[in-house]
């Protein structure tokens, strides 16, 4: 059980400049998940806090130790990479005992840990079997146990689910968060997948382009994005963003898209002198009807349903919106239908930097 | 090339000590190679422009380009220059002729496919200097069939041994070289063939493309790179190995059969004039130079054309 | 092959006739080989160029296997291929892990250097290596062969090496370097044992390449208790009188190690070329 402190480094592979500042505290036993689109530098920062690449500038601290210049195996950590990386020529049992044997455990303490591991994850009928023996679940949590055995500081994983499919996704995220609570280590998790993120996290990393966004918890960064970036990132169907005007009036601060009232914010929030601003409100915020706030008329266009609920795709004065409903509703394309927005649900950004306008 | 790992870290005095693990790794090679290979070039060179008689101890004076000047005056050499070109363009012409009929037929599975496909590719483990001697055999009217097949087809005026017949004895090692060689062409046009994806020949069909059409939009331009890269290092590779003319002829009778890698090694080991045969070889290092810098130029006339 | 039953049929038999013709082709001078070195002495002239051997015997055989000239070349070439087949292998596997795993500065220059050496006409480092080899006490020795078999064998080695190497997935490693290894240590107990089949095919390429050398072995070795192989029976084969049936008896054991590999690395081949196309 260990804090992971990261303070303002950088990674650049040659001219590259991958990691642009990056600074990071982790708390013992948090579950943090860093998440972002691809290429955007999750792994590198996952590989300087393991050791297999070495930062070019800033600190990284596990433990309250400085670790930079320790070799991974000195790190005390654990690691669970996306291609499972099971040593092909071990069976099972070997596979999740290699760091054990390395630290010359006696054969019986190791036998005793391995199989108490393996009882965890389910694995007590695979010991003998060679990883291309295995469904690609099964390797996984023989990735899993290998990490679990260490009893280490922190764990570390790379996507570990990215090669399952969609079920098996959804079972082992709730497995692992599990043993998370089970074992209450510190884990860093990386993954491109929002919804994992969310249903995982305790904290999630939002990040971009070598630099993070947003730190916080779920739903903080559901219900409070702090950029464009993140609003768009996090939730599915993704938020809506819309180019409108927001003029200050007598009574707050009156909205238009394409000419058309929207909404009105309070007085409180800033607004750039230009008056253009992107407006973000998410599907499922938007009801069809007329409510307590302001009525704005859409033309519907096309309807998705899943059975649980649908996704409306509308036309609001020329730009396409998604609305996300739990209601059943016929809709010819063309037909007007009238939206309530609530001014409490909407987020206002700034269109040249994308930050958040409060 | 996989991806980089960088290097695992120690302390910072021992970071700096890991930094020199590659150069660890590496350096035994490396020397090694240096050391037989790199410095003997340089010094073999240097050997050119001086009188050396392995046998003569007061030999050794720089003579500046005299062993050139006798080279040119040299007809055995010259004869030597016009047999290597005879020599590599008929080697590596039917290898290649031969390994690519092969390839093509090779490409599709039939029954036996494997079997046969072994059997072809055995020449190729077979040691040179034994392939050498085998069709030396081969060729001798005492022992082996062919002359004496060679004369009843009415090929030969008598069964006799063409490797002591000055106007064909480099014959002999061609074919023994074609024999050799044609698997090495074999496999590399096959390993390319079969790196063609099949729906490309599924789409042509589709298309209505015949049997010839296929080969003349797909196949050929598929393996054109291969091709040329193949050939070109294989015209080095040939021209500079002299095994099977030492082992078969020794150049002769006469110098008739010599080729400039193996006129330098007779004039090595036979004469033991270290200085003119260096010469030689340092002649041939140009002339394959030459040869580099013309497919270079021609290559970038072709480049620049498109 | 499509069309008509009878066109396919012309097609089929067209096919196996000419592949027929490259394997008779292929197998001829072997087969030819072996059926010298069977036939005994008194029918041997009498009926050369029968295609059948009229009696079988193996006195040729016996009488390479009782001649002790032929038991020491045997000898040292088995030393000398061996050993450098070893050697080879292991600095290749080294210098091959090294570019593989590694970017590091002067890497492009080492490749360099041994594509180089590639591309050069051997016959050029005769004259040096011999008078280099000369006061070192290396010509006439098995081991000055061995030196040099191993650097001229050393880079095909180490690119084939490096693309086995390159086949395994560098993760393998960092798992075991998380789990408490020296990088050395992942060599070692991860690395090496997934690439022991890369490994087995280097040292039959080597083997088979030193086995088979015969310009250098020439020049540096002209003492009989030190000739390999190929020298002893290239020697053999100039004496005034010529025994062809034992000759051919001692080519068939020469073959013999050769074809043990060619079977064990047959696999490998097509690998073993696009990793050095160079080489023959
Ligand atoms: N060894 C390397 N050399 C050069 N560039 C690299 C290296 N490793 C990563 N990069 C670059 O760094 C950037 C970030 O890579 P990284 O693997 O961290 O992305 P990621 O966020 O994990 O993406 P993904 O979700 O696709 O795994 C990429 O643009 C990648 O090309
Ligand atoms: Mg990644």
């Amino acid at each position: 059980m260990a804090s992971i402190d990261i303070k303002n480094v950088r990674k650049d592979f040659g001219p590259v400049s991958v990691l642009k500042g990056v600074d990071l505290a982790i708390a013992s036993g948090e579950f943090a998940v860093l998440v972002g689109p691809s290429g955007c530098g999750k792994s590198t920062l996952l590989r300087l806090i393991a050791g297999l690449e070495d930062a070019s500038s800033g600190e990284i601290h596990i433990g309250g130790r400085r670790v930079d210049d320790l070799p991974p195996r000195d790190r005390d950590i654990a690691m669970v990479f996306q291609s499972y990386a099971l040593y092909p020529h071990m069976n099972v049992r070997d596979n999740m005992g290699y760091s054990l044997r390395l630290k010359r455990t006696p054969q019986a303490r190791i036998a005793e840990i391995v199989g108490r591991a393996g009882a965890k994850l389910g694995l007590e009928a695979l010991g003998e079997r060679k990883p291309r023996e295995l469904s690609g679940g099964q390797r996984q949590r023989v990735a899993m146990g290998r990490a679990i055995v260490r009893n280490p500081k922190a764990f570390l994983f790379d996507e570990p689910l990215s090669n399952l499919d969609a079920r098996m996704r959804e079972q082992m995220r709730f497995e692992i968060r599990k043993l998370h609570r089970d074992l209450g280590a510190t884990s860093v998790y990386v993954t491109h997948d929002q919804i994992e993120a969310m249903t995982m996290a305790d904290r999630i990393v939002a990040m971009n382009a070598g630099i993070i966004q947003q730190v916080g918890t779920p739903l903080e960064l559901y219900d409070d994005p702090a950029n464009v970036f993140v609003a768009g990132f996090i939730g599915s169907p993704a938020m809506n963003f819309l180019t409108g005007e927001a003029r200050r009036g007598e009574t707050g601060v009156a909205l238009s898209v394409g000419g058309k009232a929207f909404c009105t914010l309070p007085q409180a929030v800033a607004v750039p002198e230009d008056g253009r601003v992107t407006i973000g409100i998410r599907p499922e915020r938007i009801r069809i009807g007329v409510g307590a706030g302001q009525a704005v008329e859409a033309a519907a266009d096309l309807v998705e349903t899943t059975g649980a609920a649908s996704v409306v795709h509308v036309d609001l004065a020329g730009q396409a919106m998604k609305i996300f409903t739990t209601e059943r509703l016929q809709l010819s394309q063309g037909q007007r239908i009238p939206l309530a927005i609530e001014a409490k649900d909407v987020c206002l950004f700034d269109p040249a930097g994308g930050g958040r306008l409060r | 090339m996989s991806a980089t790992v960088s290097l695992p870290t120690g302390s910072r005095a021992r970071r700096r000590l890991l930094m020199f693990e590659p150069y660890l790794y590496s350096a035994p090679a490396l020397l090694l190679v240096a050391a037989t290979t790199l410095i003997p070039i340089v010094i073999g060179i240097s050997y050119a422009f001086r009188n050396i008689m392995l046998l003569d101890p007061t030999s050794g004076d720089f003579v500046g380009l005299d062993n050139f000047r006798e080279l040119l005056r040299d007809a055995s050499f010259w004869n030597a220059l016009k047999n290597t070109v005879v020599w590599t363009a008929s080697c590596v012409g039917f290898q290649f002729l031969f390994g690519l009929i092969l390839a093509l037929m090779l490409n599709r599975p039939f029954p036996g496919r494997a079997l046969i496909q072994a059997t072809i590719f055995l020449p190729w483990a077979i040691p040179t200097f034994l392939v050498g001697m085998n069709w030396s055999w081969l060729l001798n009217p005492a022992i082996g069939p062919l002359p004496h097949w060679a004369y009843a087809l009415g090929l030969m005026n008598a069964p006799d041994n063409i490797l002591s017949d000055p106007d064909y004895a480099l014959w002999g090692p061609i074919f023994a070289g074609i024999w050799w060689g044609t698997p090495f062409f074999a496999i590399t046009l096959l390993a390319a063939l079969q790196s063609i994806p099949r729906e490309i020949y599924e789409a042509a069909e589709i298309d209505g493309a015949g049997g010839l059409e296929r080969f003349r939009s797909i196949t050929l331009p598929f393996l054109a790179p291969t091709m040329v890269i193949t050939v070109l290092l294989r015209t080095i590779w040939v021209a500079n190995s002299p095994e099977l003319i030492v082992v078969m002829t020794k150049g002769g009778p006469a110098d008739a059969s010599q080729i400039v890698a193996s006129y330098v090694f007779t004039q090595a080991y036979q004469g033991l004039n270290f200085g003119y045969a260096s010469a030689v070889a340092t002649a041939l290092v140009l002339l394959l130079l030459v040869y580099a810098f013309l497919l270079i130029a021609i290559r970038q006339t072709m480049l620049g054309r498109r | 092959m499509r069309g008509s039953p009878r066109v396919r049929l012309i097609k089929w038999s067209l096919h196996y006739g000419v592949l027929f013709l490259f394997v008779v082709a292929a197998l001829f001078p072997l087969y030819w080989l072996v059926k010298i070195s069977l036939t005994p002495n008194d029918s041997l002239y009498t009926h050369s160029i029968d295609l059948w051997p009229a009696t079988i015997s193996l006195e040729h055989y016996a009488t390479v296997i009782g001649n002790s000239d032929f038991l020491l070349f045997f000898r040292n070439s088995i030393i000398v291929s061996g050993v450098t087949a070893i050697a080879s292998t292991l600095l290749a596997a080294a210098a091959g892990y090294a570019f593989s795993r590694f970017v590091f500065r002067g890497r492009y220059w080492i490749v360099g250097v041994m594509l180089v050496t590639q591309m050069f006409p051997l016959v050029i480092v005769i004259t040096p290596i011999f008078s280099i080899f000369g006061p070192l006490g290396l010509t006439n020795s098995l081991t000055g062969l061995i030196i040099i078999y191993t650097a001229f064998n050393i880079p095909f080695a180490t690119f084939l090496m490096q693309s086995f190497f390159d086949g395994i997935p560098k993760e393998l490693e960092e798992a075991a370097m998380i789990d408490g290894a020296t990088r050395f240590k992942a060599l070692l107990q991860i690395i090496a044992p997934l690439t022991l089949p890369g490994i087995a095919a280097t040292m039959g390429f080597c083997f088979t390449g030193a086995w088979g050398e015969i310009l250098f072995a020439l020049l540096l070795n002209s003492a009989a208790s030190t000739s390999t192989f190929p020298v002893g029976l290239l020697l053999y084969s100039t004496r005034a009188t010529i025994e062809f049936g034992p000759m051919m008896a001692a080519g068939v054991l020469a073959l013999l190690p050769v074809c043990i590999f060619f079977f064990l690395i047959q696999r490998y081949l097509v690998q073993g070329l696009t990793a050095g196309a160079v080489k023959g």
